[in-house]
């Protein structure tokens, strides 16, 4: 059953228990409780909308920054993970293969911040060798959904 | 100028769903759950093979009864889904639409006035064309307490020595009905001592909620007598490509393309290779639709059931038929008012046979969201009453 409910609220985070009780033919109260239990596992780590932040007034930059470390005795890629991704400005980090070996994802308010951030926290830091920092210059699509394009029924209302 | 027209057109009726969107398309901001076609678009995969064949310049007719390569597919496709072979030259062809694969059946098949079995609710087009053909329309009452399923004991009441043609509508639109192996194997006694023709609509074959949809061309004898009629527009989401297609034995499908050939020519080029690509690459999607449909077809049922309507569960398509009797109104005074004091959209069951009276159709080709808005206005309607 969790993998059915986790398939259902993968994309909509609206669905409520009684919703996914109905689509599955089960008890509200037994969803109710594998949400939880899964919340407490941390399988379902949140529940986050999808904003498509270039419609608002808002400023906000977002970069893709590629780092290639030295991992050091005793200090694996974990650790310095753990290192970079306590930064409130990371918004995702990824352990790559290939030739870098992490991808961090920033969000910042400006180029300088994130120019900052790049020069005074993450390049400085002990294990990194170098970095290359790539800005967002336009979203089209993000966790499968098309930024873009409203959805319109253009479907006749009432057809046999 | 006053001669008359074919009198055989000018007394069918038109549709009763073309009666109700003229209504509905007065009224701007109505929510409608009244479509008889998949909310997805076209797989992409699927759409572009469409734009690369008219980027490639392949703007030109196909054969008439259709490309080579996709009647090659078809058969591989009847072959994969219920082990029974057509040979791809003489016993397919492609046709614009199921719709024009059920009008060249009845044309090939009957003579003025033959017979032609047609089990209801069903499909708005079968007795049209029974008509348009010739022949006399015969409905089966078919009936909740049976599922709406087609029993031999219904099919009994109906043969007479003028039958000449059973119509199996499965998985149905509008009621959701299916036919189980059982079910299948029941009518086929009667079909062979009557020696009947069989045209098998089989268009939702791929929405089946319950284990694969069973076609009455996989039973002993039947292949022989049965025209098998599927397209892409359930199943890939395609209904504006304008894309079916027929599988019958050559003396029956050589009738049928000329018919095809001279009315139509060949259908549209680019649907074709798209189509291709859809038979070919196109199971994950249709497999990803289905379990949507499927969430759909669970939460609306529990819903309806919940807010106080009777709803016998479908097992197919993408349509729930829930019985009004208990409110004591006709199907259409139940549309009209829904439309006007809630401005939701839903078909009269009446509009697909007189025994549809008493039920209404709501298609769940929508977003669980939608379905959601839509069923407050139900809610708050029924409460009323």
């Amino acid at each position: 059953m969790r993998e059915k409910i986790l398939l259902l609220i993968e994309n909509n985070a609206k669905l409520t228990a009684e919703d996914i009780a109905d689509i599955l033919m089960e008890e509200p109260e037994r969803v109710a409780s594998e949400l939880e239990a899964m919340e407490k596992e941390h399988i379902i780590c949140g529940y986050h909308t999808l904003i498509n932040w270039d419609k608002t007034e808002d400023e906000r930059v977002d970069a893709l920054i590629e780092v290639k470390v030295t991992p050091q005795r005793g200090m694996g890629f974990d650790s310095i993970a753990e290192r970079i991704y306590q930064y409130e400005e990371v918004d995702a980090l990824y352990l790559m293969s290939g030739g870098f070996d992490f991808t961090v994802m920033i969000k910042g308010k400006t180029m300088k911040e994130v120019a900052n951030f790049v020069a005074m926290k993450l390049g400085p830091m002990e294990s990194v060798l170098s970095t290359a920092t790539h800005f967002v210059l336009k979203k089209y699509k993000d966790h499968s959904t098309i930024l873009e394009r409203i959805r319109k029924d253009e479907r006749m209302k009432v057809s046999p | 100028m006053s001669a008359p027209l074919n009198h055989v057109l000018t007394e069918i009726e038109p549709s009763g769903i073309r009666k109700f969107f003229d209504i509905v398309a007065e009224m701007k901001d109505a929510i409608s759950l009244g479509v008889g076609e998949p909310d997805f678009d076209t797989p992409w995969h699927i759409r572009e093979e469409g734009i690369h064949s008219l980027e490639k310049g392949r703007t030109f007719y196909t054969s008439n009864s259709g490309l080579l390569e996709l009647k090659t597919e078809i058969a591989a496709y009847l072959r994969r889904s219920f082990s029974v072979n057509y040979d791809p030259s003489s016993e397919v062809m492609v046709t614009v639409g199921g719709s024009e694969a059920i009008d060249l059946a009845m044309r090939a098949i009957l003579n003025p006035g033959d017979e032609v079995l047609i089990p209801q609710p069903s499909y708005v087009s079968y007795v049209p064309c029974a008509l348009m053909a010739g022949g006399r329309a015969v409905p089966i009452e078919l009936e909740e307490k049976d599922s709406f399923r087609l029993s031999a004991e219904k099919l009994r009441e109906k043969i007479t020595e003028r039958t000449k043609l059973l119509v199996l509508p499965f998985p149905n639109n509008p009621t959701g009905a299916i036919m189980e192996e059982e079910d299948l194997r029941a009518l086929l006694p009667l079909i062979e001592e009557h020696d009947l023709f069989v045209l098998t609509d089989e268009i939702y074959s791929e929405l089946s909620y319950r284990g694969r949809s069973r076609s009455i061309i996989e039973f002993p004898g039947m292949r022989e007598r049965t025209v098998y009629i599927n397209g892409f527009s359930k199943a890939y989401a395609m209904t504006g490509w304008r894309l079916g297609y027929a599988c019958a034995p050559e003396r029956i499908l050589s009738q049928m393309l000329k018919l095809h050939q001279f009315a139509l020519m060949c259908a549209p080029t680019c649907s074709q290779y798209a189509a291709v690509e859809a038979l070919r690459n196109g199971d994950e999607d249709v497999a990803r639709m289905r379990q949507a449909y499927d969430a759909r077809r669970r939460f609306l049922v529990a819903n309806l059931r919940r807010i106080g309507m009777d709803c016998f569960e479908p097992y197919g398509a993408f349509y729930v038929f829930p019985s009004i009797r208990r409110f004591h109104m006709t199907s259409e005074d139940f549309a009209n008012r829904l439309l006007r004091e809630e401005k939701v959209a839903i078909i009269p069951g009446n509009a697909f046979g007189a025994c549809g009276e008493g039920y209404m159709r709501i298609s769940y080709a929508y977003s669980i969201q939608d379905l959601k808005k839509a069923l407050e206005r139900i809610e708050g309607f029924v409460s009323r009453l």
